[in-house]
C-alpha cells in the first residue's frame, strides 16, 4: 500500500488531500492509473509542472515505488 | 554550527533571535525578513494563507542550510516560516546568519533564502478584497535568483 498527498492547487482541483492504493511501478505509471479516476485528475496530473515527492525527496517521474512509501503531488513552491 | 528550523504559526521575535546567534566568536549576523505585502499584481490582498508539507518542509529547510554550511563558514543559522493565515504587515520569514565575517554571512544568508523560494514546500493563497481567492504562481525570476548559485 502507498500513501498519496497532494498539496494546495492540486488538493482544491481535486477535492482529495490523500487516498491509499495499491500499486507497483513508477512516478510515470502511478499518474496514469490516478488520472483513469475522472476527467479532473487526469487533467491535474497531465500538467507538465507539477511536482513530486517521494518520501519527501523530490523525484522524477522514473522514480521507482515499493509498498509504503510516501508519494505527494504538488504545484511549484510559492513560500518566503 | 547551531541550527535553529521553525515552522510555526506563531510570530516570531527577531531580537531574540539574533540573541540566540550571538557570541563572542562571530563577527557578523546578518538577517532577512520577509512581510507580507498589501498588494500583488495590481490588487489589494486582505490576508493570505500558507499550506506547507509538514515533515518534507523542515527537511527541506535542513538540507538548503548544510548545503551553505558547506560552501561558507557559518557558526549559526535560524529559519523559522510562519503558516497558517497572515495579514498585511505580518512577518512570513525571518533568515539569520551568523559566521566570523560579514562575507560568509550575507551570502549564507542570501543563498538559504533563495533556495528556500524554489525548494522548501510551501503555497500561498491570496485571500482579495472582492472576496475572491487565488493561488499565488511561481516566479521565473526566484528560479533565477537560485540558479545564479549553480
Amino acid at each position: 500500500m502507498i500513501r498519496v498527498l497532494f498539496f494546495a492547487k492540486l488538493r482544491e482541483a481535486l477535492g482529495t488531500s490523500s487516498l491509499n492504493l495499491e500499486y507497483s511501478g513508477d512516478v510515470a505509471g502511478l499518474k496514469q492509473v490516478l488520472s483513469l479516476r475522472g476527467e479532473a485528475w487526469r487533467q491535474v496530473l497531465a500538467q507538465d509542472n507539477i511536482l513530486c515527492a517521494v518520501n519527501q525527496q523530490v523525484a522524477a517521474d522514473d522514480q521507482s515505488l515499493s509498498s509504503s512509501d510516501e508519494v505527494a503531488f504538488f504545484p511549484p513552491v510559492t513560500g518566503g | 554550527m547551531f541550527v535553529r528550523v521553525l515552522v510555526q504559526e506563531d510570530d516570531f521575535d527577531v531580537g531574540d533571535e539574533l540573541g540566540r546567534l550571538r557570541s563572542e566568536n562571530s563577527g557578523a549576523i546578518v538577517q532577512f525578513v520577509g512581510v507580507m505585502r498589501e498588494r500583488n499584481e495590481g490588487d489589494v490582498v486582505q490576508s493570505m494563507l500558507l499550506e506547507h508539507y509538514p515533515g518534507m518542509t523542515e527537511r527541506s529547510i535542513e538540507a538548503i542550510v548544510s548545503e551553505a554550511a558547506e560552501r561558507w563558514s557559518l557558526h549559526g543559522v535560524t529559519v523559522i516560516h510562519r503558516i497558517g493565515e497572515l495579514l498585511p504587515g505580518e512577518q512570513i520569514v525571518l533568515v539569520a546568519v551568523s559566521a566570523k565575517h560579514r562575507q560568509a554571512a550575507f551570502a549564507g544568508c542570501e543563498f538559504i533564502m533563495d533556495f528556500l523560494k524554489t525548494r522548501a514546500p510551501f503555497w500561498k493563497k491570496e485571500q482579495l478584497g472582492d472576496g475572491s481567492s487565488r493561488w499565488v504562481d511561481a516566479r521565473s525570476s526566484d528560479d533565477d535568483a537560485a540558479q545564479r548559485w549553480q
